[in-house]
């Protein structure tokens, strides 16, 4: 089912060490574009790594390409939304500063244009953040800063759109604001989601597939199959499979400490 | 006698002290809002010490002026931190001080020999009024570089402080950033080290911009007021350090310190 002809990105092989540990082991993973993979598995089980290998930060063996209209690259347009930044909170960045320093070249130090303040709130808008233009990025809650975020790797549309754990420190309104957003562009923008992710109960009734990933892929399929896995529970361990039965009562809004 | 405290525009070298301080308090409080950002202050202490065992190489080459082997030194030193800050697993807290000790006691005992540590005590203090036209020739080129580099890479240095993987998906070259900031950052404190010497350059760095971190809401308001602080400082400290016959270096710390306090006060009891 993944050799299909618009596929988006192929990812082959991929193999990536640091040192004498494997960190991917001979991960093999198609998306397709308009398609939502959600890729949970346990801490250390290589779900950052493989993002930031897609991203190209981390050398790697094996094979990324990407298919456009029908031609294949090594490149292409991602969109990309960290889990987190590790900032100084008090640092005087406004959410201006930020959007407006990565979608243009004009210095936002010496000030930002009243064209440019008006094309960030254009931005925003689309992400219900507009009334976050003035804000600092330390006064923002994690749901706040997320839309941020997407609006920025949004902006402008890319083929590919990597969310790293949007579900930490995102309360269960925010976080469930935040899948419908990405719902809505992936059936507006015709894009690709890898959605890397804890929160096994809440992604669920959003992604077409779930990656169970733990070096290498360990299990993959529609949610409700992969979530009856027995792999799945003994690579997450029991305390989930309570959650896991119940994929539509999202219980776990920050299912950080729910994992072990 | 003047009414007004205008005695010192006698002098030749106060008026030539005064130009030094305007061209280069704007720029250290432009480079210090990165540092301050970026965590970078214990990084620029190295680097200002660094400038010692520059002197004590130059001195052992044979250099007649080290300002060379002082600026090699210290951007030697700034890549290889750099670097290491990417590989090592241990704290970059733990590795600069680890550099901070090699560096000072290595110059320390180069120039230490026979007892000759005294004629460099000069540079541990600075001396601004002993600046010349040709310094102040050198420091307007630096401006301009800095401004013009600031200018092209100033939104790449934000979103690289903010996330590094974020700065690289828009495609930023964060390893360039990084490395081509520090090595600014490096030739700017060699530079004016003679000017503020290396017991106190890092203040004029971290001050105006930890200060105007107290009230700014955005990049534009810091920067403004880092500058405005800086420059203040600056102008204050040199004419009361002719008054006061004291060194102009420390002078001017001890006002931007007194910003840095004021601004502190007003942070805590009138904006929040």
């Amino acid at each position: 089912m993944n050799t299909c002809e618009h596929c988006c990105t192929k990812i082959d092989n991929l193999t990536v060490r640091f040192g004498d540990n494997v960190i991917l082991d001979n991960v093999n993973l198609h998306v397709n574009c308009g398609e939502v993979i959600g890729v949970v598995g346990p801490n250390g089980a290589g779900k950052t790594t493989l993002l930031r290998t897609i991203l190209g930060e981390i050398p790697s063996k094996g094979k990324i390409s990407f298919r456009v209209a029908g031609s294949a690259s090594q490149k292409t347009k991602i969109g990309y939304v960290p889990q987190k930044l590790q900032f100084d909170l008090s640092s005087p960045i406004s959410v201006t500063d930020l959007v407006a320093s990565a979608i243009s070249r004009y210095p936002v130090w010496a000030g930002v244009s009243k064209d440019l303040s008006e094309r960030v709130k254009d931005v925003l808008s689309l992400f219900s953040a507009e009334h976050l233009l003035k804000r600092r990025l330390g006064e923002l809650s994690g749901g706040e800063l997320q839309r941020v975020l997407l609006a920025i790797a949004m902006t402008p549309v890319p083929k590919l759109l990597l969310l790293d754990e949007p579900a930490s420190g995102v309360d269960i309104k925010g976080l469930s604001l935040f899948y419908q957003i990405v719902d809505d562009l992936r059936k507006k923008n015709d894009i690709a989601v890898i959605l890397v992710t804890h929160d096994l109960a809440g992604v669920s009734s959003y992604v077409d597939r779930l990656i169970l990933l733990n070096r290498s892929v360990i299990a993959q399929g529609e949610p409700k199959e992969v979530l009856s896995n027995e792999k799945l529970v003994a690579a997450f361990g029991p305390s989930l499979w309570n959650i896991s039965c119940l994929p539509n009562l999202r219980v776990s809004g920050d299912s950080k400490n729910d994992n072990h | 006698m003047d009414i007004l405290p205008f005695g010192w525009t006698h002098y030749v070298f106060m008026k030539n002290a005064l130009l030094a301080v305007l061209l280069v308090t704007p720029l250290f409080a432009l480079l210090g809002t990165m540092v301050v950002n970026n965590r970078m202050v214990f990084f620029t202490d190295v680097l200002g010490h660094s400038a010692l065992t520059g002197i004590a190489i130059g001195v052992l080459l044979g250099f007649y002026d080290p300002t060379l082997p002082m600026i090699i030194l210290a951007v030697v030193l700034a890549v290889s931190i750099n670097l290491l800050k990417n590989i090592t697993k241990t704290s970059i807290d733990t590795v600069l001080g680890v550099f901070f000790a090699f560096i000072v006691a290595l110059g320390i005992v180069i120039l230490s020999r026979q007892g000759g540590f005294v004629k460099y005590t000069s540079y541990l203090i600075g001396d601004i009024l002993a600046v010349t036209p040709k310094q102040i020739a050198w420091f307007s080129l630096i401006a301009i570089v800095v401004l013009v580099y600031w200018h092209i890479a100033g939104n790449a240095m934000i979103i690289t402080s903010v996330n590094p993987s974020l700065a690289r998906s828009r495609g930023v070259n964060t390893f360039l950033t990084e490395t081509s900031f520090t090595v600014l950052l490096a030739i700017v404190v060699i530079v004016s080290i003679r000017l503020a010497g290396i017991l106190i350059i890092n203040s004029l760095l971290v001050l105006p911009a930890a200060a105007s971190r107290n009230f700014a809401r955005n990049t534009y308001s810091y920067t403004l007021g880092a500058v405005i602080i800086s420059v203040l400082s600056g102008i204050a400290g040199l004419i009361v350090s002719y008054y006061w016959g004291t060194a102009s270096g420390a002078t001017i710390v001890l006002f931007a310190a007194v910003f840095y306090c004021l601004s502190a006060l007003l942070n805590r009891f009138l904006i929040k």
